[in-house]
């Protein structure tokens, strides 16, 4: 196996040519300035009205970026949960169950139009509890967040169309939980579909990112969407659980890691509920050596880079083919150079604040075990905040399939890099991990794309881009990346039940 | 050459100097112009972009006379804002005299002029090269020639080549600008292949230039990413800096900071210096003064302060 490091002088013995990214021309600070309107503290939405906890209790959620209290969040314990789902089954069973669907449309369609009014400030309210930069919410999240809600409120005049031949029936009220990475947007990914094929839905956020959830309930009330049908516990694991473990439910539906969805999949054997896991990734993004170098290397680091990383389909295992490996690094490390990392509120930030203390601490302990097993460090020389939770954007060389950083999933800036001689091979490593959730292809010859992608055990393949997203693909995994789609008609199949 | 064996030498250049997917370079780029510039950052970058512009008049009614208040503005930009000359004059070969006696000696803005049968390129290449020696013994500091645009999209690379090394021979000391008329290359990948065979056979701080500025399209945040890579790639490779001018179509000082955006994160910052990158524009300039009459009073200044029509410099 190729070294992969730079070769420091040339064959003349000149010292090699470099670029210099300095600070000739700095760009100033250029902070987003919209008000995010918060509250200082947020209760519990249930039955289409904020409600103080049973248990009196709140906790702090804090902005990652510089490590101060934003809100104080509702504490949900299981008699807050049971609430919660009798709104839901009184709303399924009253109002929304028997609404028809060009009504439901127009609930949605209001939701997203509300949403795409108030876009600015979710934006800002969503950088600042979960430390992404303010370019991915006001690009990425936001915008995407309505355009599902658009999508599902065009489908649910027509759902006789999801599945020809069939009849399709709300499934009634499903339980959703959903994780820190894309807070709203996961959220409107579960909601969207469960609201326009008639569901209702209780549904907890992670504890580390309930603000945008509780601002949504805020369009909920403000778009007279009736009483129970959507509600939102706050709280932590045990809260998670009585909202998974609760008998109400027709079917759950979780995003998150695959070690809560075991846990999660384990306490509903036997029960008659309805699945939906999306879970864990380590995808493969394959570079072969007839790839447009310049654009792989964006795509590469757009795959690993994107939201700090905390992406379960992050392209965290390059594979590139050996004829090109070294280009590949040498022009990596130069686009690490100029990737800007810092406060997540600046419009030029591109690597933010990692969501939390704890997810900080993994990140450092993975990356101090590529170390210690011999991979070959690299991270770029830029300045930290002094205050906050961050991490370098980082590329482990020289890494093989037994490394820890090749198998587990890091779900931070790490990006673990091994290379390949033939197509076999590069599906074989691809292949040969306990995720299927999406993968990379790379490369000017279309056949070998098409090959690449029925053999390749993932739920999405992207061929020369990465981490491209719309309402109506589906998105799912394989193994254990989970399984049910979500998007696309194949996400509303999933929330309706086929006569 | 036949069909056949065009093709096939096609198919040898890009594998040899790597392919562009045009999707990917125009994401790229885009990703530029969601960078946000203030203050002394903005004024900063105004003020380099303003050092970089080839002050640009070609056309056919051009007189001495325009050229002479060409040059007066090219020294003066403005009185109240402290911004630099413009890096060059850019004229027809005629007129090179006539800038050079508006401008004297030793004043800093160097002359530019287009040659080579500007802007098709279709003369014999013995009539251009004349051309480019007249206009040097005239006095121009650079020249800008086209590349056999027919030439090249015919796979006849070696004669492309041939053609601008016998350019650089005429220039004698005069810096060389190659332009590669882009609109007419048609596919990012060309323009990619055609950067690296015209820098194959210039010399150090020798510039490629993206266009005439008589075609529909012309320089585009997209065609400069695709150029200024290959610069990089070839210095990397080779230890060789070409400069890099953009030209055409970049008209306002939104665009230019764009542009020199793309410069600081893609070249660095050995690149952000008028010897290694230029702007070919006429009315660029005013919009540079005005935006930075906008930084330094707060105030959006009426049209007839700065005109936007080049013929009233």
């Amino acid at each position: 196996m190729p070294t992969l490091t730079e070769k420091k002088t040339t064959r003349s013995g000149r010292p090699a040519p470099e670029l210099i990214f300095g600070d000739l021309w700095e760009y100033d600070p250029a902070p987003e300035t919209a008000d995010p309107k918060l509250k200082a503290r947020y209760d519990l939405f249930i039955n289409g009205a904020f409600v103080a906890p049973k248990s009196g209790k709140y906790f702090d959620s804090i902005n990652p970026a510089n490590e101060q209290k934003l809100a104080e969040i509702a504490l949900a314990n299981k008699d807050d949960v049971d609430a919660a789902y009798a709104a839901a089954q009184r709303a399924f069973d009253t109002t929304w169950g028997k609404m028809p669907g060009r009504e439901r449309a127009k609930y949605l369609y209001r939701i997203a139009r509300l949403l795409q009014d108030r876009a600015r400030e979710f934006a800002v309210a969503e950088t600042l509890d979960g430390g992404k930069p303010i370019k991915e919410s006001r690009d990425f999240d936001v915008p995407m967040a309505a355009a599902h809600f658009f999508y599902h409120a065009g489908w649910a005049d027509k759902l006789e169309y999801v599945a020809p031949g069939h009849k399709v029936a709300p499934l009634g009220v499903v339980g959703q939980v959903i994780p820190w990475n894309f807070p709203l947007l996961m959220l409107a990914w579960k909601i969207a579909p469960a609201l326009a094929m008639g569901n209702c839905v209780v549904l907890k956020p992670a504890e580390t990112t309930s603000v945008t959830c509780l601002k949504l309930a805020e369009i909920l009330q403000d778009a007279g969407l009736p009483p129970g049908v959507v509600n939102f516990v706050t709280g932590f694991g045990e809260t998670g659980a009585a909202v998974t473990g609760h008998p109400t439910p027709a079917k759950i539906a979780f995003t998150g890691s695959t070690e809560v969805g075991k846990i999660i999949m384990r306490s509903l054997a036997g029960t008659d509920k309805k699945m939906t896991m999306e879970l864990g990734g380590k995808a493969a993004n394959i570079v072969f050596d007839d790839a447009p170098l310049d654009q792989a290397v964006e795509g590469i680091v757009n795959g690993i880079f994107f939201n700090q990383g905390h992406v379960c389909c992050a392209g965290s295992r390059l594979l590139v083919h050996e004829p090109v490996a070294d280009k590949v690094l040498a022009k990596l490390k130069n686009r690490l150079k100029v990737l800007r990392v810092g406060d997540p509120m600046d419009k030029n930030t591109d690597l933010g604040a990692i969501n939390s203390r704890e997810q900080l601490k993994r990140i450092t302990e993975l990356v101090a075990s590529g170390v210690k097993e011999g991979a070959e460090l690299y991270q770029p020389p830029c300045k930290l905040p002094t205050k906050g939770f961050y991490f370098r954007p980082t590329l482990f060389s020289g890494v093989s399939m037994s490394h820890r950083i090749a198998r587990e999933e890091i779900f931070g800036p790490v990006l673990s890099i091994l290379t390949f001689r033939t197509v076999e091979e590069a599906v074989e490593k691809a292949n040969n991990t306990a995720y299927g959730l999406s993968a990379g292809v790379w490369t000017d010859k279309g056949s070998r794309i098409l090959k690449m992608s029925t053999e390749l055990k993932a739920g999405v393949v992207w061929a020369n881009t990465y981490n491209k997203f719309d309402p109506t693909s589906p998105f799912g995994g394989y193994k254990e990346s989970g399984f049910g789609r979500e998007g696309g008609r194949q996400g509303l199949l999933d929330y309706c039940q086929l006569t | 050459m036949s069909g056949k064996s065009s093709q096939a030498a096609f198919a040898r250049l890009f594998d040899e100097v790597g392919t562009v997917d045009s999707v990917g370079v125009e994401e790229r780029v885009a990703k530029y112009t969601t960078r946000s510039i203030k203050k002394a950052a903005k004024v900063q970058g105004l003020k380099l972009a303003a050092s970089m512009i080839d002050l640009t008049t070609l056309e056919g009614k051009d007189t001495p006379g325009k050229v002479a208040s060409l040059c007066q503005k090219a020294l003066h930009p403005h009185d109240g804002l402290d911004v630099p000359q413009v890096a060059a004059v850019c004229v027809y070969p005629s007129m090179v005299r006539h800038a050079r006696k508006a401008l004297g000696h030793d004043t800093g803005v160097r002359i530019a002029s287009v040659a080579t049968a500007f802007p098709s390129g279709q003369a014999p290449l013995k009539t251009r090269l004349a051309e480019v020696k007249a206009a040097v013994a005239d006095g121009a500091d650079e020249i800008d020639m086209v590349i056999n645009r027919g030439a090249f999209l015919a796979g006849e690379f070696a004669e492309v080549q041939d053609e601008i090394a016998a350019v650089v021979t005429a220039c004698g000391d005069a810096t060389l600008k190659v332009i590669l008329e882009v609109s007419e290359l048609e596919t990012y990948d060309n323009i990619r292949a055609a950067s690296f065979l015209a820098m194959r056979v210039i010399r150090e701080n020798d510039f490629i230039k993206t266009s005439t500025g008589k075609t529909s399209l012309n320089a585009t945040l997209g065609n400069n990413q695709v150029m200024i890579e290959a610069i990089r790639d070839y210095y990397l490779d080779t230890g060789i800096a070409i400069a890099m001018k953009p030209a055409g179509g970049i008209r306002t000082a939104k665009q230019a900071l764009q542009f020199l955006i793309a410069v600081k994160e893609t070249l660095g910052d050995a690149w952000l210096t008028n010897a290694r990158y230029r702007f070919g524009a006429s009315s660029l300039l005013n919009d540079v003064l005005r935006q930075l009459e906008k930084e330094k009073t707060g105030a959006y200044q009426a049209p007839y302060y700065f005109t936007e029509a080049t013929e009233s410099y």
